[in-house]
């Protein structure tokens, strides 16, 4: 990693899907009170509209946390979720935008189409992560993270609670790192934290 | 993924040749709904796909279908359509005559919920829904009826969420792999072509459903189109929008109130 007076990542963006959501509430309990960067979740669920998963991640943080509607703003220091039932898409620098178009892997939200739009949007500042899942989305996204010129991270898949889907994005790409869940908050914050050369 | 210059030529060309302006739709979606063309109709570039609006009319029908996001489902969020049973239908009750506008209705199985809604209140007879959309082709389907069968068990299971208490398939009859809805309901429906970008109000409503299609557009087309249905709504009347779409930052958002509950569901008080 190139050792620059800020650090190049701002964007911290996760996929998971079965067995992830675990990892994903421990994270976010041990993130730093100013991260420097902005959160986007993409979880795999079904259809809950009464907002479950903002309630639990916001009970673990003091960060904003906020299930994103049409043309939400996208600010540092706060943690967002792809709502149930549409796909998140990065309109421009400052928006976000929804879009309940064909699943993508049977699922919407697709974790490759959020991973693809993070990428095309903000290329090298972005740190993408894929955790334990039984469905191949979120491979194609981060291999288009990885080639951007982000980061890219996925849980081991032999610890993993269902390995397939990091397994995916290993036979796909050359990922970045390979970590068990508990590693995950500390290589955050390593990558995270600005540091002089 | 397209280039914004690609998609920009893409934009003027549909404009300048077809009147058709996608130009105030939102970026992110729209060069998805292009990358996803390219794919599905195996251009191998831009530029094929570009040769071919320029020089067949007849791809355009196929061209606008595939650029608008054509997903929906029968009674999408249950909840809404429960508030809608138990606080709108009772205030519409009091009126003696019903026009609903389903704006932007896709194939038009929000336009049948509401029509089964509409009958169980004992209010259909005396009700009209309009139903309009871009797309020519995606409308046809209204007039027929016709749904796919393999989606019936989970518009029954919406059906009973939203506070139904009959036995759905009732409504429909099985021919082969598809569900056709009694022509009861066909007949209180006036079905048409709208552009929400170009064309105007054309009638004074007590309802209007608008879901899951001003995602589609930026901010300035938003509050453009909202001001259409503020003109197209009576005092009292009530807009419907999206679970994720909000109301409140737009430029009629002083002359609504939402209702209590949370739901999507405003009401024109001035």
């Amino acid at each position: 990693m190139a050792k620059n007076a800020i650090t190049k990542y701002q964007y911290v963006v996760i996929g998971g899907s079965a067995g992830s959501l675990e990892i994903i509430l421990k994270l976010i309990e041990k993130l730093p009170e100013q991260p420097k960067a902005t959160f986007i979740l993409v979880v795999h669920r079904k259809n809950d509209k009464d907002s479950i998963l903002e309630n639990l991640i916001a009970n673990r943080t003091r960060l904003k946390v906020k299930e994103v509607e049409d043309k939400d703003p996208i600010q540092i220091n706060a943690i967002y979720i792809a709502p149930p039932d549409y796909h998140l898409l990065i309109e421009s620098e400052e928006l976000f935008s929804l879009d309940s178009s064909e699943k993508v892997h049977y699922s919407r939200p697709s974790i490759d189409v959020t991973f693809e739009s993070v990428a095309y949007m903000f290329g090298n500042s972005v740190i993408g992560i894929l955790l334990s899942g039984a469905n191949a989305d979120g491979a194609a996204g981060l291999a288009q993270i990885k080639k951007s010129g982000g980061y890219t991270i996925v849980q081991n898949p032999s610890t993993a609670e269902v390995g397939f889907m990091p397994q995916q994005a290993i036979n796909l790409i050359e990922v970045n790192n390979i970590v068990n869940a508990d590693e995950l908050a500390g290589l955050l914050e390593q990558l995270l934290t600005p540091q002089l050369s | 993924m397209i280039k914004e210059e690609e998609l920009d030529l893409l934009l003027n060309e549909l404009f300048q040749r077809y009147g058709y302006d996608f130009t105030n739709y939102a970026k992110a979606s729209l060069k998805r709904r292009v990358n996803r063309l390219l794919t599905i109709d195996r251009f191998t570039s831009f530029a094929e796909l570009f040769y071919r609006i320029k020089n067949d009319p007849d791809y355009l029908t196929h061209l606008v279908e595939e650029l608008t996001v054509n997903v929906t489902e029968m009674f999408r969020d249950p909840a809404l359509f429960k508030t809608i049973r138990e606080q709108v239908l009772p205030v519409l009750a009091t009126h003696p005559f019903i026009r609903i506008w389903h704006a932007g209705c896709s194939t038009g199985e929000e336009v049948y919920s509401m029509a089964i809604l509409l009958e169980e209140a004992n209010l259909l007879h005396k009700s009209l829904l309009y139903a309009t959309d871009i797309n020519p082709s995606v409308i046809e389907n209204i007039k027929k009826g016709l749904f796919p069968l393999s989606q019936m068990k989970q518009y029954s299971e919406n059906y009973i969420l939203s506070g139904g208490k009959k036995d759905f398939s009732s409504y429909y009859m099985t021919r082969y792999e598809w569900a056709k809805f009694d022509e009861r309901f066909q007949s209180r429906m006036i079905v048409a072509t709208h552009n929400l970008v170009s064309d105007r109000s054309f009638n004074e409503f007590q309802l209007i459903f608008c879901r899951n299609v001003l995602i589609y557009f930026d901010k300035e087309l938003q509050d453009k189109v909202l001001t259409l249905f503020d003109n197209s709504l009576e005092r009292l009347g009530f807009i419907v929008l999206g679970s994720k779409e909000n109301l409140r930052f737009s430029e009629i958002a002083g002359s609504y109130a939402q209702m209590e509950n949370k739901e999507k569901i405003w009401r024109k008080m001035r």
